[in-house]
């Protein structure tokens, strides 16, 4: 069973949505679209789903054309951002709904309502209505009702935006879980890299319309593409410096000097785009080769337990995101160290030619 | 610029409340002090609105006092306690210029022209809308819009505190930072008492010098980002602050530590010494999984564990584990390998483990 | 595999076309058919060009009852706008007063067209009309079937009395609409109530006065059966409106062609003012 897109294109008035998509999504697999807002998510799930016709392209289901199929006629969930419930329904008939649509014998609904509810931990609100029910209630009722049918493809999008980050952490956890079983595609919108890497699976980077990366989570976070994919998937996004190679030394904006050390002396003189992760970047020297430089604090968010700190000086504008809590006032001078061994090289095109080095060994 | 004080506040929507359940405020007492930049953090319905609409004057509590500057205040209306509020979504008047919406509040205090004219570009300047000065408002974006509604209160010279109802909820992700940003600077540069209102721990702990967190309508733990982190006062904060929260294991009371489904755990000595002390059964422990250590040996007080489950957040891994029936989670480095089902060694450093009871936190000094 | 578009969905809009064919489109066509043609009977009518157009707009008759038709709508708006933002402005904002408000000013409404005529007819009356009777003994020389003044300030009186509720009922549900925090916001910025009103709730109301505007303008504008039955369009023809000449015209007179002919100019008055407004208001706000 797959679902594969083949130079999918939408475009209405003129306007791209979505060009030339080439994707393949397997039976059992959790695939995230990640994009910003308005990088075409919706666009290509609605696409996927049958709710849009595309302008060019075709959508192939086991090998099956369904280009242009109803979507009554697949079999397909839709999962989204607003609780979307029958306000009039118990959650109980309002996870049913689907299953008497589909006449289903009474025992079988019942037993399936039962089974759904108790994974999605609401049994306990079955005779409830859903207005009565807290955000978190609600969108676990209309994931019940969206899981109940058995469908073979099922379409989330950003359907966690909506709930607070304590909720959204519980049901990202629970979503992994529920999916390993089962043997329908899962695609999953959001504007959040953490998001994505927190469910893991397949990742689809989108932006103004078009893919820019698709593969296994981890590949695309360790490997991405070019700079735009770098920057799609790294929140904060990854900090980005220009330099320029020469046959002894690295030269960081014309300012900043480096020797050719950690894998840098393969690369050809020229000008490259060097990106480091904020989490790598520290305030302490990992080794003798980190590069130094003398920040000012521009502004220290703190999330509980990390810190993103902004820094910058006449020449870099960075990122660093440090564990703990740190307090910094604005304006406070500090050192940072970026190891050289943790830098991707993108050449002038932006495109990626040399990955950090990992550390090897042990399950993934 | 004003201190709040709440003196036995309580508030109650319903008119004769039956029980503790039926209060929104529980019996709270807190200062917010002159010039400070303060979070009032907790989830939804934890009673945080209520209480900023009880500062601000837009409710009356219906049991304590109000006081700013020592002064009573609970029948003042909001235009004379002198507070400006900034809403969840953005307020402007529609039918306005961007400086006139600014100038409005001055306006209304019947300022002169020339000064209005003159602290409307100074604030307009500070909140980066300077060029937008003379557009219509309805046509600014989303965060224009609440920079706007945030200028209205800036420019009173007279306003004693602005308060902040989940201001960023319709800013778009990129621009939240831009905007928490421009709060911080706001707040160093005009010495405001400034309380702001969110779920959100990154808003809070970004904005504010100390954070007030509100559970089941009452202030649970105030204090520095850093405290909150290190030391939280109730399990809730343990929970609520940090990703994951703080992991929390109910044990039983035993001589030298504490005891779970057979697991052993050692305390300090002013812990245990104090734990000998209290009636309640109601005893938890709490780590947080930034502080557990994985070991590769055995040690005298390390405890056995199975991984679970490993989840690798690209910039650092969490680990799911298993000790005594109790599913703790772990926060290793990116460079973290372990497979599932393999046998681990936990260390739970002293420091870093608190002793919970009835959910509050035992504290050295007491 | 070829795909087969699917165009069965269009067959769902056929009802719609035919009932917006018969409704609007055939007896208008009927009229247009008739003003170019001279009928004097079943079988026998001569095409006659724009003959009777021109002596339409050239009929003072006819010049008349408009300005007088414009007098009336302009009145009409000039009280009932005003007078229904202030009543919704004053309504209770909850509870039972509000349900209770709500009602009272729904029955006007509620009244069928003749029978409000029939009411006023009565309750204006010297001898034994309530509101005639008790202006004469007040010492006001009040006879609306006798004097210009007194039948126009009936009439008017009559239709505000009928219709103010609908635009105050208008303006209260656009007032509801106005989210707590706006008026929250100017209590903070310390806003008058005056200012609350220009500033917060007058804008906000803004589309709900365009449809109270569009819909007062086009129901006055085409008054016919109050007047009819209060004062049967006099004294003399004081209070004869549009609607009551053309009737005259094409039912009292039979001069299909000329009256269809008329009636064609009316509806394009209508039409015309209506999209005045309409432009006018929804482009005042726009930014250059």
């Amino acid at each position: 069973m797959s679902l594969v897109l083949e130079n999918l294109s939408h475009e209405v008035d003129g306007v791209d949505f979505i060009r030339d998509a080439n994707l393949t999504f397997e039976a059992g697999s959790f695939n995230v679209l990640l994009g910003r807002t308005l990088a075409g998510k919706t666009s290509l799930m609605r696409l996927m789903a049958g709710l849009d016709k595309p302008t060019r392209g075709r959508l192939i289901y086991n090998g099956t054309d369904v280009t242009g199929q109803s979507v009554q006629s697949r079999n397909i969930s839709m999962i989204y951002q607003q609780f979307i419930n029958y306000p009039n329904l118990t959650v109980y008939e309002n996870i049913a709904s689907p299953l008497r649509l589909a006449k289903t014998p009474e025992s079988e609904i019942d037993r399936r309502v039962k089974e759904t509810a108790s994974m999605l931990q609401i049994e306990p609100l079955l005779k409830r209505h859903p207005l009565e029910l807290s955000g978190g209630q609600q969108q676990r009722t209309a994931m019940a009702r969206a899981l109940v049918k058995d469908s073979t493809l099922v379409l989330f999008d950003e359907p966690l935006v909506n709930l607070d980050y304590k909720l959204r952490e519980e049901l990202r956890a629970e979503l992994r879980h529920l999916f390993r079983e089962r043997q329908c595609i899962a695609v999953y919108a959001t504007t959040e890299a953490n998001e994505a890497l927190a469910l893991g699976g397949t990742t689809t980077l989108l932006h103004e319309g078009k893919v820019v990366q698709s593969g296994p989570v981890m590949d695309v976070y360790r490997a991405p593409v070019s700079t735009l994919a770098a920057q799609l998937f790294s929140e904060p996004p990854m900090n980005m410096i220009r330099g320029r190679v020469s046959a002894t030394e690295v030269t960081f904006d014309e300012y900043s000097h480096h020797a050719l050390t950690q894998g840098l002396a393969k690369l050809t003189p020229g000008d490259y785009w060097f990106g480091i992760r904020p989490s790598h970047i520290g305030l302490v020297p990992t080794s003798d080769d980190d590069l130094e430089m003398s920040m000012e604090v521009e502004l220290s968010e703190i999330s509980g337990s990390e810190t993103f700190m902004h820094v910058e000086n006449s020449h870099f504008e960075m990122v660093l995101q440090l564990m703990g809590v740190h307090s910094y006032h604005t304006g406070a001078p500090v050192k940072v160290y970026l190891p050289i061994n943790k830098l991707f090289v993108f050449d002038s095109d932006e495109q990626l030619v040399h990955t950090p080095t990992q550390v090897s060994g042990g399950a993934a | 610029m004003a201190e709040i004080q709440l003196k036995s506040l309580a508030h109650s929507y319903s008119a004769t409340p039956a029980g503790a359940e039926d209060y929104a405020i529980r019996q709270l007492d807190h200062v917010w002090e002159k010039g400070g930049a303060y979070a009032l953090l907790g989830p939804s319905g934890c009673g945080k609105s209520t209480m900023l609409n009880i500062i601000s004057g837009l409710l009356a509590p219906s049991e304590g006092d109000v006081l700013f500057d020592g002064r009573r205040v609970n029948e003042l209306s909001p235009r004379e306690r002198n507070i400006a509020q900034v809403f969840q979504f953005p307020v402007i008047y529609d039918s306005m210029t961007v400086f006139d919406n600014l100038a409005f509040p001055l306006k209304n205090n019947k300022v002169p022209t020339s000064q209005i004219k003159a602290r409307v570009h100074e604030i307009a300047e500070v909140l980066e809308i300077g060029d937008k000065l003379y557009k219509k408002a309805k046509n600014l974006t989303a965060d224009e819009k609440q920079k706007v509604s945030m200028g209205r209160g800036l420019v009173r010279e007279d306003v004693s505190a602005i308060l902040f109802d989940e201001p960023l909820t319709v800013i778009d992700p990129q621009l939240k930072w831009k905007l928490r940003r421009k709060l911080k600077q706001i707040h160093e540069k005009f010495d405001i008492t400034m309380v702001y209102v969110t779920h959100d721990q990154l808003e809070a702990s970004t904005f504010a010098d100390k954070i007030a967190v509100m559970y089941g309508g009452q202030i649970v733990q105030f204090g520095t980002p850093t405290e909150l982190f290190e030391r939280p006062n109730h399990t809730f904060v343990g929970f609520f602050i940090g990703s994951p929260g703080m992991n929390l294991i109910p044990v039983e009371r035993r001589p030298e530590g504490v005891m779970f489904n057979g697991v052993f755990v050692p305390l300090e000595a002013w812990q245990n010494s104090l734990l000998q002390r209290v009636k309640s059964d109601n005893l938890k422990i709490g780590i947080r999984p930034e502080f557990i250590e994985i070991s590769e040996s055995q040690s005298d007080d390390s405890l056995e564990a199975t991984v679970l489950d490993v989840e690798d957040l690209g910039t650092y891994k969490i680990v799911t584990v298993e000790v005594g029936g109790q599913t703790l989670k772990v926060r290793q480095s990116e460079d973290f390998r372990s497979d599932v089902g393999a046998g681990v060694h936990l260390l739970f450093p002293k420091q870093w483990l608190m002793l919970y009871v009835d959910e509050f936190l035992i504290k050295e000094q007491q | 595999m070829a795909k087969i578009p699917n165009n069965r969905a269009w067959w769902l809009v056929l009802p719609v076309f035919l009932l917006v064919a018969f409704s609007a489109l055939v007896p208008l066509m009927t009229v247009v058919n008739y003003s170019v043609q001279d009928i004097f009977g079943p079988g026998q009518a001569y095409y006659v060009g724009t003959e009777w157009f021109k002596e339409v707009l050239t009929n003072e008759r006819l010049q008349d009852s408009l300005l007088r038709q414009f007098l009336f709508s302009g009145a009409v708006l000039m009280i009932q706008i005003p007078l229904g933002i202030g009543i919704a402005l004053m309504m209770p904002k909850s509870g039972m007063k509000a349900s209770l408000v709500l009602i009272l000013l729904a029955i006007p409404l509620l009244i069928p067209w003749n029978v409000v005529g029939t009411i006023w007819q009565i309750f204006g009356r010297g001898d034994i009309g309530l509101f005639g009777w008790a202006l004469n003994s007040m010492g006001f020389d009040y006879n609306y079937t006798g004097d210009t003044v007194d039948a126009w300030f009936t009439v008017l009186l009559m239709d505000v009395w009928h219709w103010t509720p609908l635009v105050a009922l208008l303006c209260y549900s656009g007032l509801r609409a106005i989210p707590e925090a706006f008026y929250q916001a100017a209590e903070i910025d310390r806003a008058s109530k005056w200012a609350v009103f220009r500033y917060i709730q007058l804008p906000r109301l803004k589309n709900v006065l365009i449809i109270a505007v569009l819909l007062r303008f086009m129901d006055s504008f085409m008054i016919y059966t109050e007047p009819f039955v209060l004062t049967g369009g006099g004294p003399g023809s004081s209070t004869t409106f549009l609607s009551q000449t053309l009737t005259t015209m094409a039912i009292g007179q039979f001069d299909l062609g000329r009256a269809a002919a008329f009636s064609l100019i009316y509806f394009l008055i209508v039409l015309l003012i209506s999209w005045l407004f309409f432009t006018a208001i929804t482009h005042a706000d726009k930014e250059k």
